[in-house]
């Protein structure tokens, strides 16, 4: 249970194509990720598969069934909204009873239901408050949960870190990825921050202007992105990219470098920078580096001593080089 | 605004104003009092001075009161009843994105901005009239007898209008609050296996409590006082078939002359006022609360 397979689905917003033609599998128990940036057709992408949106061509098909024309109730897929979408005057125990009671269970199986979904979740104190007293973790929770109680095949979450602050957010990147480790059904998580992608995903597919520029684990595209747009997104810091005689040198149009694979001296190198700025995050240097090619930034050690104004040796490591030719693509 | 003396300067500042609104309503409060315990009847200037509750025992015990009483109740209750759940229907309507849908808004509004007075004269002359009104003709046009409305059932038909006067308001009211409520909350209802009228009656009516609680709390301080539209159509009657408790104080105070009557008869109604007030705030007050 809880495999979907696009074939050929498109979108259409009166003439403009957000998705052009788009071909995808997404096998049983993944956790699939799309990442791109905003506006590259992610979000539609996912409401196309929940069936909030009709697509415009192609097929969708969900354990082998076509589900192109059901309505998003008849897909047995469940979706955890950005703004949690949760119903403001229910308690949070009829928040999370709700798609039970819309499917008639009878209420020996929905209490049951609630109770697991609320222990696998720590609401069960909180399953008498309402959505408003509660804070965004909490609210995050019972939107799972509410998705939980369905027993889908597949589970949709569109952006649903992006509300939270940031410490909160590296909490819940966890539980999500734990409940997916404790159900072991599929999921589908749209983001735009790559981190999350990268942390929680078995397969993660970059979008961009609708296109898909490459599916992959996070290491496959992180070792080797097949072109400069999947280089640059992956990885944080960004790749660098350099232009001409350099990169010719290497035969390319254009060399990649990731900040982490750069040696630093301050005695000898292959290319000779000043330090603009130094960010010291005690575990990690980043430094920001003028050179002859503009500005790189590089990964070091938390103990580099270099400060703005020194100047500085970069070594690429020539292992870790990525070459790209002229439309950008990996060669 | 922290300092006493800058807390003092407010306080100073704001007197005025304070004082006057206050003066504003207790004058004529207090007056309305001190002539309800007064013989005043404008036909025997000579005769005056304190009656005590002689005044509130001739309004309380005249026949016409309980009736009156009756008719500003099923009055009050039945406008309500159209506006709210019109203005629920209509708001739906409104809240689908249609062609000329500015238009469409600007036309549902116009009945709020004709003023009473005009609109009962039109719906009594134009749509009500037995010889020459719309209803009259459409009624013979598939051969029934036209039906007389203002005579025969004069209360139900002020109630049409003052209700359609009110229609608009409830609906704007109702379609703003409709559109305030998160679509996501709707789709995600949808992806729960919601229908449209689960939908409907899951997420969109408890949405839109709060904004159909002011519109009945509103509604229910003006309509209280309707006036106009009775005195243009039927003028309280027939008989005294719709006689509101407004009415009945004109009628005591302008055409029976008895100031001190029709003060007894104002205060009266204020009370009443007010105990439908704490009724519709116990009943409904909570869905205020946040």
């Amino acid at each position: 249970m809880g495999q979907i397979e696009l074939k050929g689905v498109t979108k259409r917003f009166g003439d403009v194509e957000v998705i052009p033609p788009l071909d995808l599998h997404i096998g049983e128990g993944e956790f699939v990720v799309f990442v791109g940036p905003s506006g590259c057709g992610k979000s539609t992408l996912l409401r196309l598969i929940a069936g909030l949106e009709d697509v415009s061509g192609g097929h969708i098909e969900i354990d082998g069934q076509d589900a192109t024309d059901l309505p998003p109730a008849k897909r047995s897929l469940a979706m955890v909204f950005q703004s949690y979408a949760l119903y403001p005057h229910m308690s949070v125990r009829k928040n999370i009873a709700f798609p039970l009671k819309m499917a008639k269970a009878d209420q020996a199986t929905i209490d049951a239901k609630i109770e697991n979904a609320a222990r696998i979740l720590n609401l069960t104190d909180y399953l008498h408050r309402r959505p408003g007293q509660l804070s965004g973790g909490q609210r995050q929770r019972v939107a799972i949960g509410r998705a939980i109680v369905r027993e889908p095949a597949a589970f949709l979450f569109d952006e649903p870190l992006s509300n939270l602050d940031a410490a909160l957010r590296v909490n819940m990147r966890l539980e999500i990825s734990e409940l997916h480790q404790k159900l072991k059904t599929t999921m589908v998580y749209v983001t735009h921050d790559q981190v999350e992608a990268m942390t929680m995903a078995d397969k993660i597919v970059v979008l961009h202007a609708g296109v898909i520029e490459q599916v992959g684990s996070p290491l496959e595209l992180y070792r080797s992105p097949r072109n400069k747009f999947v280089a640059g997104f992956i990885g944080s810091p960004k790749m660098n990219f350099i232009e001409g005689p350099e990169a010719a040198k290497h035969n390319a149009h254009t060399i990649g470098i990731r900040p982490e694979h750069i040696g630093i001296s301050s005695t000898e190198g292959a290319w000779k920078g000043t330090v603009g700025v130094s960010e010291h995050l005690g575990s990690d240097t980043f430094l920001h580096v003028d050179t002859e090619f503009g500005l790189i930034n590089v990964r070091g050690d938390g103990e580099v001593g270099l400060h703005a104004g020194d100047s500085v040796w970069l070594t690429p490591d020539l292992a870790q080089l990525h070459k790209f030719n002229a439309d950008g693509k990996a060669i | 605004m922290s300092t006493q003396a800058s807390r003092a300067a407010a306080r100073l500042m704001i007197s005025p104003s304070v004082i006057l609104l206050f003066l504003w309503m207790a004058v004529p409060l207090g007056m309305t009092l001190w002539f309800s315990f007064q013989r005043y009847n404008l036909l025997m200037p000579g005769q005056g001075g304190f009656v005590g509750f002689d005044n509130y025992k001739y309004f309380l015990t005249d026949p016409a009161f309980f009736t009156a009483l009756w008719n500003t109740l099923a009055l009050v209750g039945g406008v309500l009843l159209i506006t709210v759940f019109g203005g629920i229907l209509l708001a739906l309507l409104l809240d689908q994105a249609i062609y000329g849908q500015g238009i469409v808004r600007v036309l549902v509004i116009a009945p709020f901005f004709v003023m009473p007075t005009v609109s009962a004269l039109v719906w009594k002359n134009m749509l009500y009239n037995p010889v020459n009104g719309i209803f009259a003709y459409i009624a013979e046009f598939f051969g029934f007898q036209p039906y007389d409305f203002l005579a025969h059932s004069p209360l139900l038909s002020i109630t049409l209008i003052v209700a359609w006067q009110w229609l608009p308001f409830a609906t704007l009211i109702l379609l703003t609050a409709l559109q305030s409520l998160d679509s996501e909350q709707l789709e995600a209802a949808e992806m729960d296996g919601a229908g449209a009228l689960s939908r409907f009656f899951y997420i969109m009516v408890p949405h839109l409590a709060r904004a159909a609680t002011v519109v009945i709390l509103i509604q229910t301080i003006f309509l209280l006082s309707t006036f106009a539209e009775i005195l243009v159509t039927t003028n309280g009657g027939p008989g005294i078939a719709s006689t509101t408790l407004t009415y009945l104080v004109y009628v005591q105070s302008l055409l029976q002359f008895d100031v001190g009557g029709g003060a007894a008869g104002g205060v009266v109604a204020v009370i009443l006022a007010n105990i439908v007030a704490i009724f519709l705030m116990r009943m409904i007050g909570k869905n205020l609360e946040t």
